[in-house]
């Protein structure tokens, strides 16, 4: 479980330390309070929809079209499910590699110049990654195989969009391992590659595993980008160039364009989004919990 | 550095009276608010509108705010806004309690990239190819390409008109894109040799004049341009409105005259939207 120090800090009963702990406490339950008012909003909107429709017409109806009253977000839910693990099967490996070799292998001056060019990336805003694929990236699928707004295209984008923040965690996280486990390894007589496998990664696994969450938060939860380029039909996509609606492109196209139910069935896909972010978390504490080898 | 601390928490605790102080009002003579929402094809010209409203009422602050000609007609229902924008006239249903004034008109125009031979098309092949009747542009006299149905999200006045005269349900429409406003439609479209939209004829026209690679199709031999629209010989057109109860709020009335005066003229064309007739 979560490893804190109040067990271990002494805490005296004097006027400042009493004020100081206050003070934190507040802090602390601002960020709480604001998630228990998000979640709660989130539910109260999407109340009358489910009252009126029922979970079932969420995933049983033909289509999705609020204007003939139908409301099927499977395939919503699944295109989203399907960009994010393709986002992350693309960017996970490459943004692990790269930090491994930045780490292990790169000579420092090109490590701190390619360590400045992933900040950079992380610094561009999601919108203009949108508009450049939809401007480059989607007419030169186009040209291989049309339509050319598609899963793919959002695929690419995420994981472009995330690749520095695998790169940048993985990085931190190798950074972690503590150099006696290095030193052991070199007073084995073991090589590069075998200290890398057999001490360095199992030492950093769990930082490792962090990074892939965050990265798998921030595609479950892009939105403009997505938006740009994915096509934004509602489909359940046969192969990777057919266009896509995610969840939080389903929002942003008709939030501001919605009333009653179909206003109300916006935030169910909210709350969808929210439970799937969910499973995300526990999942991966779950996955975190078997034990390490170091 | 241990006694900074209370001094901080202080600030903290004075810091929102410090902000509430300047909230006090200013003036002395009170300040009258008109809420508009709705349409995002009307909110920017109704925008300039209200500055130039303003600069000649300064007891008068025009707030607009869009979100799409549905949520301007409920909002104009509820009474959460003095007056609510469409994009579209008003239906049956919503003329028993509403009252729409016309403040200009704008068409909507079938657009293409500017490189495709296509240049008009009938109503039979307009429903075909966004029906999935018709995939290749070459039986229309294009080249041999597959046609990308560019369509627009749900809830948007365009694509209610656009079913409107086609007599098509949402659900028969088969499209490649859905797309949100008129900007990203003529993007996709700049960038696809393939695709098809329909978007604002006065969008388009300023678009495509700006050197985009668009061009807009003839329907049924009718050019798509502002003067068709205008003479009422290109049949996809419709009125932009002003919506409010059958009984508006004086301020309201003074907006609305305003709006549909002459003094506005010049800010509708500039919009390349088509003012009323004077």
């Amino acid at each position: 479980m979560f490893k804190t120090w109040s067990s271990s800090i002494p805490s005296f009963p004097y006027h400042r330390d009493q004020l100081l702990r206050w003070a934190l406490w507040s802090c602390a339950s601002i960020a709480g309070l604001i998630l228990v008012f998000i979640i709660l909003f989130l539910i109260l909107e999407s109340v009358p929809a489910l009252r009126h429709l029922g979970v079932n017409r969420f995933m049983f109806d033909p289509s999705w079209h609020p204007g003939e009253n139908t409301f099927n977000l499977m395939p919503m839910i699944l295109g989203t499910l399907f960009t994010t693990i393709g986002a992350i099967a693309l960017a996970g490996p490459i943004g692990f590699c790269s930090a491994l070799f930045c780490h292990c292998y790169a000579p420092p001056r090109l490590a701190s110049l390619y360590g400045r060019f992933i900040e950079l990336l992380a610094g561009i805003p999601s919108v203009v990654f949108g508009f450049w694929g939809l401007v480059v990236l989607v007419p030169l699928i186009n040209q291989w195989h049309p339509p050319g707004p598609s899963m793919l295209a959002g695929i690419l984008i995420l994981a472009m969009m995330i690749l520095p923040t695998t790169s940048l965690l993985a990085q931190s996280s190798l950074a972690q391992v503590p150099t006696e486990y290095l030193r052991g390894a070199a007073a084995l007589g073991l090589g590069r590659w075998a200290t890398l496998r057999r001490v360095v990664i199992p030492a950093a696994k769990s930082g490792l595993w962090t990074a892939a969450l965050l990265a798998t938060g921030r595609a479950l939860g892009e939105t403009m980008a997505v938006l740009m380029v994915c096509g934004n039909v509602v489909q359940i996509p046969s192969s990777i160039f057919d266009p896509i609606r995610t969840l939080t492109a389903n929002m942003a196209l008709e939030m501001a364009y919605a009333v009653d139910d179909h206003r109300s069935a916006l935030f169910v896909s909210g709350v969808v989004l929210l439970l799937m972010v969910l499973i995300l978390v526990t999942a991966a504490n779950w996955s975190n919990r078997v034990p390490r080898h170091v | 550095m241990t006694k900074r601390i209370p001094v901080l928490l202080v600030l903290l605790a004075i810091l929102p009276a410090l902000i509430g102080c300047q909230e006090s009002p200013a003036a002395n003579q009170p300040i009258h608010k008109l809420i508009i929402t709705g349409s995002s094809t009307v909110a920017p010209l109704i925008a300039d509108i209200g500055k130039r409203f303003e600069a000649q009422h300064p007891d008068i602050r025009v707030d607009v705010q869009t979100g799409g000609s549905s949520r301007g007609v409920a909002d104009a229902r509820s009474g959460i806004a003095h007056i609510g924008m469409a994009s579209r006239a008003l239906h049956p249903q919503e003329t028993i309690d509403l009252l729409a004034t016309t403040i200009a008109q704008d068409g909507i125009g079938l657009i293409v990239h500017a490189d495709n031979p296509v240049a008009n098309l009938t109503t039979q092949q307009v429903i075909d190819i966004y029906t999935g009747k018709v995939t290749n542009w070459q039986s229309l006299g294009g080249m041999n390409a597959p046609i990308v149905v560019v369509n627009k999200a749900e809830g948007r006045a365009t694509l209610e008109i656009f079913l409107h005269h086609f007599h098509l349900a949402n659900s028969a429409i088969k499209a490649d894109v859905v797309i949100g406003d008129n900007e990203h439609g003529i993007k996709t479209v700049a960038g696809n040799p393939q695709a098809i939209a329909y978007v604002s004829i006065g969008t388009a026209t300023y678009d495509a004049t700006a050197g985009v690679p668009i061009k807009l199709l003839q329907l049924n031999s009718i050019p798509a341009s502002l003067a068709t629209v205008q003479n009422g010989t290109f049949p996809l057109s419709r009125p932009l409105t002003l919506v409010t109860t059958k009984h508006p709020r004086p301020l309201a009335q003074t907006f609305m005259t305003f709006a549909t005066s002459p003094h506005v003229q010049n800010l509708v064309i500039q919009h390349s939207f088509i003012p009323l007739p004077s």
